[in-house]
Parts: structure tokens; C-alpha cells; sequence
């Protein structure tokens, strides 16, 4: 069964590159879409159903913990993984978005290896 | 927190970015102190906020033809001209580099925030900071040219939060453009 996911990030090229990385990995890929923030993906998430999230935390209007907040309070996300691939790296952030309900935290910069293998893991 | 100190999690950070998203080997050059925060007059300059106990700004500066360049070998696709995915992509590079920066600093100085990259492109620009404090500049020749990290940061009067960084960001730069 093909795997949807959703990219979050304010930056056009990292979202190009992980889409890139997605589609290099050994996973059955479907669609992807892409956010800029964690406002316009909760609103892409009213329409569009995922398998898996990756959000980067820095973000303006909603930051990626307060969007893993939000996915683990609505039902039809609840269970959906979410990678956190970002360049906050301090431990109290990662503690944060682990105790957040974070299914994996990747820091920037990354090497498509480490996506590949978070994904390997969850799938 | 000292020149050296910075100088030293700067390039680490820098050629770790570098390194890992772009496959470039960056050489270093001869780091030193400045007073003011005049930077370059053109070409591009990313603009960044910290904000703590301590607070300050970054910046990534180089000329057009390396944003190209930068762009292109982190996105994989050639650029004649400085667009929207160049911006960004500079942008995206001086949030990690300066991310990364700001993670280390954190186990000595306690926790800080970072602002939302600002990115410049342009010719007879200059930029300016509200604040007096001195700026380390820390350059690097990247693929044959010039590249410069600017790192200015001083204990904090108040322990502001984002927005009062971010306001003080907005005001420090002065852009005069063509």
C-alpha cells in the first residue's frame, strides 16, 4: 500500500530535498504534500490523509511542536508518526517533542542516509 | 563568550553544513573582530536573531555567483539567476549554520531562540546594528570565493524574547537598494 506523507517546513528547499529523499527510500511513496507552517498543514490535513509527517520545528504563524501538539489531540492523526527533522538540536527541545508524542528527530544539516534510515525504522 | 570561542563553533558548524547538505569543502580564512557590522555592499546576506540570557544576530554573506552555486549543489539543479529558490536556499543554509551555532552556545549560556532567517539581494546596500557590540567575522573561500559568517552576540539586558529580537533585527538593517 503506497505511503502519503506530508513535508512541513518554511523552506522551499528543504522540502524539495526531503520529497527527493522520499522518493529515493525503499518505500512504496503516494502522494506527498507539502506546508509551509503548522497552520496551512492542519488545514491540508482536513482533506488529505498521511501515513507519515515530517515537520521541521522553526516555523512562523505555527511551529512544529505546537503542530505535533495539535495532530496528538485530533483522532484521525493521533496515531499518524511524526519525524521532526530540524536544526533545533538542544536535548530540552528533543525531550520536548518526544514527550510530545515525536516518532523520530532528525537534526539538520542531515544526510539522506539518516532519513532513509528513521523511515526504514517506522515502516 | 569569546572570539575565539566563536570563531571556533562557527567554522565547525559552517563546514558541517557545507560539508554534509552541499558536498563543498570550505577552507578557512583569517578570522577577526570588527567594530561595526558593515558587511558587503552587494550580492546576498542572510540575517538571523538570537535571543537568551544572551541575544545577538548572525549573518551568511557572499556574492551572487556563489548563491547560485550554494543553491545550486544543495538543490541539485543549476541557477543563471538569483530567484525566489536561490533566496531561500541561502536562507535555509544560514538557519542550520547558525542553528547548529546556537545549539553549542546553548550548554554554556543557557537556552535561546532563533529568528526566521531575513534574506537581502542586491547592490549598494548597507547594513547596520542598533547594537555596539563587536562582531566576529569569520570567512571562508568556497569554491574560490569568498563566503563570510558575521556573529554579534552580548549578554542580554533583559532577557527578551523573539519579539523584541525580531524587532530590533528589522531595525538594525538599513537596505538601500538600485
Amino acid at each position: 500500500m503506497a505511503l502519503d506523507v506530508m513535508i512541513v517546513d518554511d523552506s522551499a528547499a528543504i522540502r524539495k530535498i526531503l520529497h527527493r529523499v522520499l522518493v529515493q527510500a525503499d518505500v512504496p511513496l503516494g502522494a506527498v504534500h507539502e506546508a509551509g507552517d503548522g497552520k496551512e498543514a492542519l488545514e491540508k490535513l482536513k482533506s488529505a490523509s498521511v501515513g507519515l509527517i515530517l515537520s521541521d520545528i522553526n516555523m512562523p504563524n505555527m511551529d512544529g511542536l505546537e503542530l505535533l501538539s495539535a495532530l496528538k489531540g485530533q483522532e484521525q492523526t493521533r496515531d499518524v508518526p511524526v519525524i521532526m527533522v530540524t536544526t533545533e538540536g538542544s536535548s530540552s527541545r528533543v525531550m520536548e517533542a518526544v514527550n510530545l508524542g515525536a516518532a523520530g528527530y532528525v537534526r539538520k544539516p542531515f544526510t539522506a542516509d539518516q532519513i532513509k534510515e528513521k523511515l526504514a525504522g517506522l515502516i | 563568550m569569546n572570539h575565539d570561542k566563536l570563531t571556533q563553533l562557527v567554522r565547525q558548524s559552517t563546514r558541517d553544513v557545507f560539508g554534509t547538505m552541499l558536498g563543498i569543502e570550505l577552507l578557512d580564512a583569517d578570522a577577526y573582530i570588527q567594530d561595526s557590522a558593515p558587511g558587503p555592499s552587494e550580492g546576498v546576506m542572510a540575517l538571523i536573531g538570537l535571543a537568551g540570557q544572551w541575544a545577538g544576530s548572525g549573518t551568511f554573506s557572499c556574492s551572487a555567483a556563489s548563491a547560485r552555486q550554494i543553491a545550486g549543489q544543495l538543490l541539485m539543479q543549476p541557477y543563471e539567476a538569483i530567484d525566489e529558490e536561490v533566496l531561500d536556499a541561502i536562507g535555509e543554509v544560514t538557519n542550520m549554520v547558525l542553528g547548529n551555532v546556537k545549539t553549542s552556545l546553548e550548554e554554556e549560556l543557557g537556552p535561546m531562540g532563533l529568528s526566521i532567517p531575513t534574506v537581502i539581494y542586491g547592490r549598494n546596500f548597507t547594513t547596520r546594528s542598533v547594537a555596539k557590540s563587536r562582531w566576529s567575522v569569520v570567512p571562508f573561500v568556497c569554491m574560490g570565493e569568498r563566503v563570510e559568517v558575521h556573529l554579534c552576540l552580548a549578554p542580554s539586558k533583559e532577557a527578551g524574547g523573539l519579539t523584541r529580537l525580531a524587532k530590533d533585527q528589522l531595525s538594525a538593517v538599513l537596505s538601500i537598494l538600485d
